[in-house]
């Protein structure tokens, strides 16, 4: 472990005990706004076999928070967002901490140990490893952290496609068609991050991000794939139903004039995430 | 509808789409599970009994997290259960191929939602546990539900709510996107 002298001692204890707290509270607890669309959802759900998936759901999300247990036994891999002020120089102390937090919430939550290595398989043990899990930093106003668990069934049938400029009106197809292909894999209702432009590396970084956004409104673009999404019919839990996507966020960014990167990020009902703000 | 386990001719009435309870023994097992009892025989009485595809966490005897696995890995594996008996099937997401003809008049695949592991935790009682050398995920553990909700999505006549699903929505999709119909748009 590196020790940086900028970073002190007393603000590398806080960042750990708030990313703790933050996994948690991600683990057991859904945001408000994904809760809310749950519940609309099992009322606008027209199929009684959807409406009662989506009320087991329900029922299942008060049980956790009852019971203090994780939401799923996919506890996920918990990608961090950080945002750090000017004041705070970025080191790798800080990363540290934070793999130290991830470690403690895996035996204290506890979670699932879900790190393996790609080739050999070994399981750590500990959900960290190998530059795992990803910590993804930016310039903000405040320190900030966020925790993002993804589970495998939806990330797995996430998708990237290289489409050609020409085909820009062909984006809402290529949404709908990833979750076609995804059927009831990814435990819809859904929600679909979408990431639009930028490079290769760039479109589904974006998709991920997306999923960090509030999913109480859409625009009239996200309206229309989700309302693509939805006449697919595959319903909760692709037993049929009116509600396969609670929500599509989309986020782009510019990219060269002859690539239409766009990469779809499926986040199954489990819409787990929560922030702390580390005080300085 | 109520259910009770052991199983027996009720589950003909059963059709694809009905939502049922079912309380009594269960018995979990996933891929290891399934190549083990083939060849070491299977650990309970077979006979109208579940099979629940499901790796649970269980903490000191106690069940923390038990929801359903993907079932469709075990397509191939569950002949001998049906032949020696075995009346249902509880997972994720569906099963085809052989599974299929095999369940026909003989059993039925009963659909839990998918990450209710809190759910499905306050709904079941730990009782015991066969093969538990496969490890926790892995091992035939014996569990007593209390009402747990499950939707029938393949019934006795082969009725396959997924499979009905799946190509509503091939179709539906062929129907807006095809290419021609894209190009005409000017898309």
């Amino acid at each position: 472990m590196t020790e940086n002298k900028n970073v002190s001692p007393d603000l590398i204890e806080k960042i750990q005990a708030l990313t703790l707290e933050a996994i948690e509270e991600a683990m057991i607890v859904l945001p408000d706004d994904v809760k809310n669309s749950i519940r609309e959802a099992s009322i606008r759900e027209f199929s009684p076999v959807g409406r009662g998936e989506l009320k087991n759901i329900l029922e299942n999300i008060r049980m956790a928070e009852s019971l203090r247990v994780p939401l799923c036994q996919d506890t996920g891999i918990p990608v961090i967002y950080l945002t750090l002020p000017d004041t705070v120089p970025f080191s790798q102390s800080i990363i540290d901490a934070i793999y130290r937090a991830v470690r403690e919430a895996t035996s204290s939550v506890p979670l699932r140990p879900n790190l393996v290595d790609p080739i050999s398989r070994v399981n750590s043990g500990d959900n960290t490893g190998d530059n795992m899990p990803p910590v993804h930093v930016k310039p903000g106003n405040k320190l900030s952290i966020t925790v993002l668990p993804k589970g495998a069934g939806s990330e797995n049938v996430s998708r990237i496609g290289m489409l050609l400029p020409s085909d820009k009106n062909n984006i809402t197809r290529f949404v709908v068609e990833t979750m076609l292909i995804a059927g009831s894999r990814p435990c819809p209702p859904v929600i679909l991050g979408v990431g639009i432009g930028g490079t290769f590396d760039t479109a589904p970084a974006l998709a991920k991000e997306a999923l960090l956004m509030p999913i109480s409104s859409m625009t009239l673009f996200e309206l229309e794939i989700c309302d693509a999404v939805n006449a697919l019919g595959i319903g909760p839990m692709g037993l049929g139903g009116t509600i396969t996507a609670l929500a599509v966020k989309v986020r782009t960014a510019g990219c060269h004039t002859a690539s239409l990167p766009v990469a779809v990020n499926i986040q199954c009902w489990a819409s787990r995430r929560a922030s702390r703000e580390v005080r300085l | 509808m109520k259910l009770t386990t052991p199983l027996g001719e009720e589950i003909k009435k059963l059709k694809a789409g009905d939502s049922i309870l079912l309380s009594g023994t269960v018995y979990t097992a996933r891929d290891e599970a399934h190549i083990k009892m083939k060849e070491k025989g299977i650990p309970f009485p077979p006979v109208g009994a579940v099979i629940y595809h499901c790796g649970p966490v269980i903490k000191d005897g106690k069940v923390i997290a038990a929801g359903p696995t993907t079932s469709a890995r075990m397509n191939s594996l569950s002949g001998f259960l049906i032949d020696a008996g075995v009346r249902a099937f509880i997972g994720k997401g569906g099963m085809s191929g052989e599974f299929l003809t095999q369940i026909k008049g003989r059993a039925i695949y009963l659909a839990y939602t998918g990450g209710c592991a809190a759910l499905a935790a306050a709904r079941m009682k730990c009782t015991g546990v066969h093969y538990s050398d496969l490890g926790m995920a892995e091992a035939v553990w014996e569990i007593i539900l209390d009402d747990l909700p499950l939707v029938v999505a393949i019934d006795s006549e082969g009725n396959d709510l997924f499979y009905d699903v799946g190509e509503k929505a091939k179709s539906q999709f062929l129907e807006r996107w095809s290419t021609k119909k894209a190009d005409e748009t000017g898309n």
